[in-house]
């Protein structure tokens, strides 16, 4: 699914990502944790294709394409998602309109049939209704006066409808009480199978509680520093990152 | 031949062939020879004038107009597709043949102008010039208590220089929305002047389409007056012309008379266009709410001059405007400039304005869902009109203008 050889980027001339090597198969789950300003959202916006971070070495390649030469759309219609840490709010936009604007050019661009109004309406409704969201968030301007928990949970819900091959969460944790941990966590796990795949970016054990992760990667200065089963994630917890900044050094 | 001064600038030999057309038209009556009078001496409207300091007339001086007798019958076919009764005008000239008049409780007179309506000549110069060569326009009138719908007023030019006089009278309780759509093709000068009376309790709904030929020169001025508790309420899209100014004096001169003064200016290559409004609050508890939406790619430049005076008997006015623009190419150019005068101590008048480029996080967040950039861009700014558009009650008429601006998206993505 995801093979990720010697990749080093840059933003603004600074080197973040030193040489990550980062193999995620089909159907597994893969989690990176790491302190602050290690690289993990550098890692997550590189993947998406985001502007103003350089890629300076290394290779990407997701399903056999490469994925680095490809524009942000093309990446998505290859099966690729990114779910923001800081979701855009989109004033003007109906969260409806977005959405199924966004399916359509995906099946626009895979050769498949556009969805009408109706059509979409009744697969949007059902996603809502499983993820506990609120009726009018499909009416509702995209993210525009949402709370954090509702952003994360809209970024969820545009993963459900999308239906990605690979989702990258960007600490999607962050800021949720318990109850909408619970939620965005089952909707990751509604989308596992043998065909989809999941990069989980976070700072806390807390959500892998939820989002058991086939392996758990540790990330600190740009780099890979240790890999393990999901135990290493609970051994992080108690320990701290110290130990591991310390034995990386 | 003529009084004028020996022409000094292009502008004013401009002025003395308007005013040469005037004289060989012969015999006219007390108000055309006032504003002939006024034109002689006044010209047109110069830079050097505070009111004209964005927009320079300059450029109709160099056009060449096109004769404007060539059929308008294919014009006609790019008028939106409304279900109501229309009234054509063909270079400035009714067509009843390509019209459909209003059956019931509306009264539609065209041909020569009644004079009397709020029109000031002695206050714009374009509305001496529209008084001393008006030959037609149509007088609407809608009487006390009816509901007379929706009436389309179209404006079809392929060349010429017309000025048409329209008058709009709504009694007491009276409502109307009136389209209005001014197209053509080819090199013409369209001047109307509008007056517009709004009676207590009445409601007047003006959509006003301006899609001229790229050639064209568009000037329009229009006089509203509001009495108690009724509403004057306009939207105004440009988006054609090479120049256009439209140009607004709305009273409010009774108790919670209301007047909303839109607009959207959505302009590409070496396009002008300048909406200007003065707003009087007379009386108490008006309202006034102007929002003005500036979509600018290529060279062009759009013009937004907004004043609102508060006299001192207007206490509890509530005034509001905004003017936003986005900017779409680094040669583009946007004019903003809001006035207060406000003499009533007990008011709530805000202005505010905004210039930006289409936001990268934005563009950014819609490309990594799947949607093309062109499309992510389109959305953008489709969004960023939604404020000024979504508030358009008449279904039909909203569709037609959202089709008009996807057109001209298109257009300039190509």
């Amino acid at each position: 699914m995801l093979e990720i050889k010697g990749l080093s980027a840059s933003v603004d001339g600074k080197a973040i990502l030193r040489g990550i090597d980062l193999v995620v198969p089909d159907g597994e789950v893969h989690a990176i944790m790491g302190p602050n300003g290690s690289g993990k959202s550098t890692l997550a916006y590189v993947l998406a294709g985001r502007e103003g971070y350089e890629v300076t070495g290394g290779a990407v390649s997701f399903d056999g394409q490469d994925l680095l030469a490809l524009e942000p759309e093309a990446r998505a219609v290859a099966g690729l998602f990114l779910a923001f840490q800081y979701p855009v709010e989109l004033p003007g936009v109906g969260n409806a309109n977005f959405l199924r604007t966004a399916l359509n050019a995906l099946r626009r661009a895979r050769g498949e049939a556009e969805l009408d109004a109706v059509q979409f309406l009744k697969l949007a409704r059902s996603a809502v209704k499983r993820l506990s969201m609120a009726d009018d968030m499909l009416k509702r301007a995209v993210n525009v006066g949402f709370s954090g928990g509702e952003k994360k949970r809209n970024e969820v819900l545009q993963m459900a409808i999308l239906r990605p091959k690979l989702a990258v969460l960007d600490e999607t944790d962050s800021g949720l009480d318990i109850d909408a941990l619970r939620i965005v966590a089952d909707g990751v796990n509604a989308l596992r199978g043998p065909a989809s795949s999941a990069l989980v970016i976070t700072h806390y054990q807390r959500l892998l509680d939820y989002i058991v992760p086939d392996r758990v990667h540790v990330l600190v200065a740009g780099r890979i520093v240790r890999s393990g089963g999901p135990e290493l994630a609970r051994e992080l917890e108690a320990s701290g990152y110290a130990a591991v900044m310390a034995e990386a050094v | 031949m003529s009084g004028l001064a020996r022409p000094t600038a292009p502008l004013d030999a401009l002025a003395e062939a308007f005013f040469a057309r005037y004289q060989a038209r012969g015999a006219h009556d007390a108000e055309r020879q006032g504003a002939a009078e006024l034109f002689r001496s006044g010209g047109l409207p110069s830079p050097r004038e505070e009111a004209w300091h964005y927009t320079a007339l300059r450029p109709l001086a160099d056009a060449v107009f096109d004769p404007p007798g060539r059929d308008a019958a294919a014009l006609l076919e790019a008028l939106p597709d409304i279900a109501a009764p229309r009234l054509v005008f063909v270079a400035g000239g009714f067509r009843a043949d390509l019209s459909v008049l209003p059956q019931g409780p509306i009264s539609v007179a065209t041909g020569a102008p009644a004079w009397g309506g709020l029109a000031r000549p002695a206050s714009e110069k374009l509305v001496a010039l529209n008084t001393m060569l008006a030959e037609d326009g149509a007088d609407i009138v809608v009487a006390d208590g009816v509901d007379a719908a929706t009436l389309v007023l179209a404006s079809l030019a392929s060349g010429g220089a017309f000025h048409p006089r329209h008058s709009i009278r709504l009694g007491r309780g009276a409502r109307l929305t009136l389209i209005e759509v001014n197209l053509g093709s080819g090199a013409y000068l369209n001047n109307p002047v509008f007056s517009a009376a709004v009676g207590e309790d009445a409601s007047l709904v003006h959509l006003r389409m301006q899609i001229e030929g790229a050639d064209a020169f568009h000037l329009s001025t229009l006089y509203a007056e509001v009495a108690a508790r009724g509403t004057y309420d306009s939207f105004l899209l440009t988006l054609g012309a090479r120049l256009a100014r439209v140009e607004v004096h709305a009273r409010l001169v009774g108790e919670k008379a209301a007047v909303h003064l839109n607009a959207a200016q959505l302009l590409g290559g070496s396009q002008h266009a300048d909406f200007t409004t003065v707003v009087r609050h007379d009386a108490p508890s008006t309202v006034s709410r102007q929002t003005v939406k500036n979509v600018l790619t290529g060279r062009a430049r759009g013009v937004f001059q907004g004043k609102i005076e508060v006299d001192r008997l207007a206490q509890k006015t509530d005034g509001y405007q905004m003017n936003q623009a986005l900017l779409l190419s680094p040669q583009a150019e946007v004019d903003s400039k809001p006035q207060l005068e406000i003499y009533a101590d007990d008011v709530k008048c805000s202005h505010g304005a905004t210039v930006g480029e289409l936001d990268a996080d934005q563009l950014f967040y819609l490309r990594s869902r799947g949607i093309p950039e062109v499309e992510a861009r389109s959305l953008l700014v489709r969004a960023f009109l939604n404020e000024a558009l979504d508030p358009i009650g008449h279904e039909v008429a909203r569709q037609a203008m959202e089709g008009m601006v996807a057109t001209w998206w298109e257009r300039q993505m190509a």
